[in-house]
């Protein structure tokens, strides 16, 4: 070894005398230990075998919760169930109230949620300058992520529905679940917004294009796909969660649709949330509360098959 | 050289944070012939292109020093338009940059943004810039396909149709070959000897028989200073510094 070094640093050693050397070396080695090589082949084999396993774990968590779901719940799911409202105390009748409220509630959250989260993201990524606001800024929004949902659902009691006096309504319930959604907005729109080629920018700007001009025809539209990316985990989010809305826009019970954004309405997973754990019947209502996770997956995951074909519709038209 | 001075850089200095990297340079652009920039990379050919529209202004933390003159009127001047000054200055890239939108939308986006809304002058216009780019016989049929489509000399030419399509004074082009097999290099190259007769053309390029081909006058660059500029031929064939015929033969750069 010692040998070896002095002869590296020799001003003449040259290229091929170093090279001599490592082959020779290499040549030991193998002659010395033979099971080395395939040892890390196998320690590889596992190494890689862990990883495409934790991958699968993904996907096969998912499908235990839909096939769970489906086998304890499809026997709730007829038409009156997906029609009518609950009857009885709730152990008979249906869940479209439920159903009408979480799709107002997501729409609303995006509604509120998206063009803010959009507008940020633009301001973040194009106009800001580097410096103190904008670390602050950006700590801010980590922060939002990280905050609990049910801190959220306090803050929303709290501001909109006493101190705003929106009351119990679709309109604190969306605002509170657009509120929770904007982290992840933010953050998918400013990655989005990252991808489009500076290239694009400088051309536009090049044809004597306003910068407005520039974010607006080009880049947006662009960025579009992934910011919608972005808008499908949003609603998913705001679809399925229950604290956020139990003390600003669901209630245990109404048997009246919504007729304004300042009415309170019942929602899927609060109603989940109430059949199993505050009803008056909870074991004679299990089938309904599976039905009714049923039912909440596949809007979730409908919603998601929408945005998604809608967004490979867009990169189609694009190339 | 009685030929009218479209664009004139006087002393001038450009800084990117404490890097010093345009230094001292004069230097005329004559109406209706090709400058070329040369010199081995980094020694600020792009740079200076890049101040000649302002899009050097993007970049955070730089400082011009000195005077750039388009048609008497200092493009640094605080009540300069930027934008109505690209307009006038229009610039292609070193990568074929098409938008993904559609060749037609393509050529049509400077028109669009400059406010013009008239459907039949664009697509006059349209058809009459694609045909000045030799583009037209290739794209016709598929005007409203992604620009995405096209190979890169036909993105490449487009992007050119795109830049004239607004009718500019002066075409900068930054080693718009650079991305290109030899026919589309042969192909922008034809391109820019008939765009001259109606555009001042400022080009950079890497490739020393190219600016002999295309260019009228050449300028020289070396670690931020131009070293000499004279006729593309006089350049090429006489130089007067060392610097610039060793940089011509090849042997450093």
């Amino acid at each position: 070894m010692n040998e070896s070094n002095t002869s590296y640093m020799g001003l003449n050693s040259g290229l091929f005398p170093k090279s001599e050397k490592v082959q020779g070396e290499k040549t030991a080695v193998s002659q010395a230990k033979p099971g080395l090589l395939s040892r890390r082949k196998i320690f590889q084999r596992f190494m890689f075998f862990l990883f495409r396993l934790s991958a699968a774990i993904n996907g096969i968590a998912l499908l235990i919760i839909i096939y769970f779901l489906v086998v304890r719940g499809w026997r709730a799911i007829n038409w009156t169930f997906l029609t009518q409202p609950p009857m009885d105390s709730m152990t008979k009748g249906g869940i479209f109230p439920c159903i009408v409220g979480t799709l107002c509630l997501s729409l609303g959250a995006i509604l509120v949620a998206l063009p803010i989260g959009v507008a940020s993201a633009i301001y973040l990524n194009e106009y800001a300058k580097p410096g103190r606001i904008l670390r602050i800024i950006r700590l801010g929004i980590n922060n939002l992520a990280g905050v609990p949902s049910i801190v959220f659902g306090l803050f929303g009691l709290a501001f909109f529905v006493v101190w705003l006096q929106f009351g119990v309504s679709i309109l604190s319930g969306a605002l509170t679940l657009g509120a929770m959604t904007l982290p992840v907005i933010i953050g998918a729109s400013e990655e989005a917004l990252r991808g489009v080629p500076d290239t694009y920018r400088e051309a536009s700007l090049g044809l004597g294009a306003t910068r407005w001009q520039t974010i607006y025809k080009v880049v947006l539209p662009t960025a579009l796909p992934g910011i919608l990316t972005g808008a499908i985990l949003g609603i998913s989010r705001a679809a399925g969660e229950t604290a956020p809305i139990m003390f600003t826009a669901a209630v245990f019970f109404t048997p009246a649709m919504p007729s304004s954004i300042f009415d309170e309405i019942m929602a899927l997973p609060y109603h989940i949330y109430v059949l199993a754990t505050a009803g008056t019947e909870i074991e004679a209502t299990r089938h309904l509360q599976y039905g009714t996770a049923l039912v909440l997956i596949v809007l979730v995951l409908g919603l998601n098959l929408i945005a998604i074909i809608y967004r490979a519709h867009l990169r189609r038209k694009m190339h | 050289m009685d030929d009218l001075i479209k664009m004139t850089a006087k002393d001038l200095d450009f800084y990117y944070g404490d890097f010093h990297a345009l230094i001292d340079i004069s230097l005329d652009f004559y109406e209706n012939q090709v400058t070329a920039l040369i010199g081995p990379s980094g020694c600020g050919k792009s740079t200076l292109l890049r101040c000649l529209n302002r899009m050097n202004d993007l970049i955070p933390n730089i400082r011009v020093e000195g005077n750039i003159i388009l048609d008497g009127h200092d493009i640094y001047d605080p009540n300069v338009d930027v934008v109505a000054l690209r307009r006038r200055v229009g610039m292609v890239f070193q990568k074929p940059n098409p938008f993904p939108k559609t060749v037609f939308e393509n050529v049509a986006y400077g028109l669009r943004v400059n406010g013009i809304n008239d459907k039949a002058f664009i697509s006059e216009r349209v058809e009459k810039t694609l045909r000045q780019a030799a583009l037209w016989e290739e794209v016709k049929d598929r005007l409203h396909d992604s620009a995405l489509g096209l190979s890169g000399g036909q993105q490449q030419r487009l992007c050119i149709a795109r830049a004239m399509a607004v009718e500019p004074e002066i075409l900068l082009m930054d080693e718009p070959c650079s991305a290109l097999d030899p026919i589309a290099t042969q192909k922008i190259e034809e391109l820019i000897h008939q765009l001259k007769k109606t555009y001042t053309i400022i080009i950079v390029t890497h490739n020393m028989q190219q600016a002999a081909r295309v260019s009228d006058i050449t300028g020289f660059f070396y670690l931020g200073k131009l070293i000499e500029t004279d006729k593309a031929e006089t350049i090429f064939t006489r130089p007067k510094f060392t610097q610039t015929s060793d940089y011509i033969t090849g042997r450093f750069g």
